[in-house]
């Protein structure tokens, strides 16, 4: 039995000074997630292909004489196998208890963890909130990872809830993939960065939908000396986020609340990386396009913008894979998911101005305590939309 | 404890967005969900009692702190993580089989063989 077949205990999560502190049974709840969100991807994933290769695809040719053209059109009788829907049932259970179980833990803590992000978010000049930004319409329209109240909500006026339950849970939906501190992209991304461009130390970073922080505090913490700006439209997430920094000890990382369709008061040409990790997906097809324009504006020549995400859609993708993936679109609150992963992105990084030519697609992989946190698998046994692995989209700027 | 607000009842709010049915009588949802917690908690005191039983064997007295402040080490780690995905292997093995039978398509039903063995 590989290290690989079971997630590390809840209790080897980092528990650092602003994170809520488990309970013995809080804890042994977020173990069952995440050796049952293991369960459903290694041991039962399997079965929704053959639902499909056995009994779906043959009565779908044998009704309409020819395979299925799309994946929606996958999804419509997938929907309707048995064996399928009890799958996605027991799926969408996990999701929902593991927001319940997040929430009951933090909640229950609510004016510790208040008083503990006060401590580090009073009087400091690193988190700048602005009750003039909006959340976006394609933020409000579901509570998005079916996380109620999503990254914005708030149980009482400045809290920090939404933040501390988004951390608390990263462990359970990634069965421990993401690592101690569930920063596993981040890291990944200081690692590409020092292989890919040695020596190379960028004057001023900017991310974008940062949430609570937790994958751009590795590059602060591995460039001290580099300016970096987060944004993100949600107050509270922004709250946790700055605190949880400070805590680490990322002081060059400052948070500020303001949507990144607009960053008028950023000039032209002044950052040397601006990036989004697992954002994308949780935009509009109007907003997408605007932010990676204004991310290019802002952009300095030589810079780099660069974007994780889950793989694109592509025609080389069996359908069924695409469908498969789509499941948090329809199952899990992510509806822009489907739309997004089927974009034409470097099409639309060169109207933004970053030519084809200097754009490259990269694949990263979490990196983690290994000795500690399992790889995860890719391929057969995948949890689709969650695996700690990822696709880079970038780009560097064109100097002239 | 949080005093000004109602924590277990908000702990178990709805997110916003209509659920998905699943099966044709909602009453299955419904009790699959009740089901899935209660598999849930199950394990919570499966672990639970691993926590006391192991701190039993370094001391003849505990406390409820001592249970809540444990941490296994990593042998201890994995083991009750094997104990975790044992039980969760058993809880699901109906799920399991009929996803073993779906490789099996076409399989005749007892009642087939017995006419069949009856003729041979």
């Amino acid at each position: 039995m590989s290290l690989m077949d079971i997630p590390p205990p809840y209790t080897a999560v980092t528990q650092h000074p602003v994170f809520p502190k488990p309970g013995h049974d809080e804890a042994a709840r977020f173990n069952f997630l995440a050796n049952f969100n293991k369960y459903m991807a290694a041991a039962l994933g399997a079965g929704n292909k053959l639902a499909y290769d056995k009994r779906i695809l043959p009565a779908f040719v044998k009704e309409h004489g020819r395979e299925p053209k799309d994946r929606f059109e996958i999804r419509r009788v997938m929907n309707k196998d048995p064996w399928h829907r009890f799958w996605s049932a027991l799926k969408r259970n996990s999701m929902e208890m593991r927001q319940q179980n997040g929430r009951s833990m933090v909640l229950r803590q609510l004016d510790e963890l208040d008083a503990k992000a006060r401590q580090y978010n009073e009087g400091r000049d690193t988190l700048r909130l602005d009750p003039k930004v909006l959340v976006p319409r394609y933020q409000s329209a579901v509570d998005i990872h079916c996380m109620p109240g999503s990254h914005h909500g708030e149980e009482r006026p400045g809290d920090v809830s939404a933040g501390a339950n988004y951390d608390s849970g990263l462990f359970a939906t990634t069965a421990g993939g993401l690592g101690a501190l569930s920063d596993g992209g981040g890291q990944a991304l200081v690692e590409w960065i020092k292989k890919e461009r040695p020596g190379w130390m960028p004057k001023r970073i900017l991310d974008l939908g940062c949430t609570i922080g937790h994958n751009i505090v590795p590059l602060a913490l591995a460039f001290p000396e580099t300016e970096i700006i987060a944004i993100d439209t949600a107050a509270p997430s922004l709250r946790y986020a700055h605190a949880r920094a400070q805590s680490l000890g990322a002081n060059n990382l400052k948070f500020v609340q303001m949507n990144a369709e607009d960053m008028a008061e950023f000039a032209d040409d002044s950052f040397d990386w601006v990036q989004t990790t697992m954002f994308l997906h949780e935009l509009s097809g109007s907003a997408l396009p605007k932010i990676i324009k204004e991310g290019a504006r802002v952009l300095a020549p030589g810079g780099l913008m660069l974007h994780l995400e889950q793989p694109q859609y592509s025609e080389e993708m069996p359908l069924f894979e695409q469908f498969i993936r789509d499941w948090d679109a329809f199952n899990n609150n992510e509806p822009f998911w489907s739309s997004m992963h089927a974009l034409d992105i470097p099409e639309i990084m060169v109207e933004a101005g970053l030519p084809k030519d200097q754009q490259f697609v990269t694949g990263v992989t979490a990196v983690v305590d290994e000795t500690i946190f399992p790889k995860q698998k890719q391929g057969e046994g995948e949890d689709h939309g969650r695996a700690a692995s990822w696709h880079a989209y970038g780009a560097w700027k064109p100097v002239s | 404890m949080s005093e000004e607000i109602d924590w277990i009842a908000r702990a178990g709010t709805k997110a916003k967005g209509k659920r998905p049915q699943y099966f044709e009588d909602p009453a299955i949802d419904r009790t699959l969900s009740i089901l899935m917690a209660l598999i849930g908690e199950v394990s919570v005191m499966r672990e639970r009692l691993d926590t006391i039983e192991r701190l039993l064997e370094d001391k003849d007295t505990i406390s409820r702190a001592d249970i809540e402040n444990y941490e296994p080490d990593t042998k201890a780690g994995r083991e009750r993580g094997m104990l975790t995905k044992e039980y969760i292997a058993r809880v699901m093995r109906g799920v399991q089989q009929d996803m073993e039978a779906l490789a099996q398509a076409g399989e005749p039903s007892l009642e087939e063989l017995s006419h069949t063995l009856r003729d041979m």
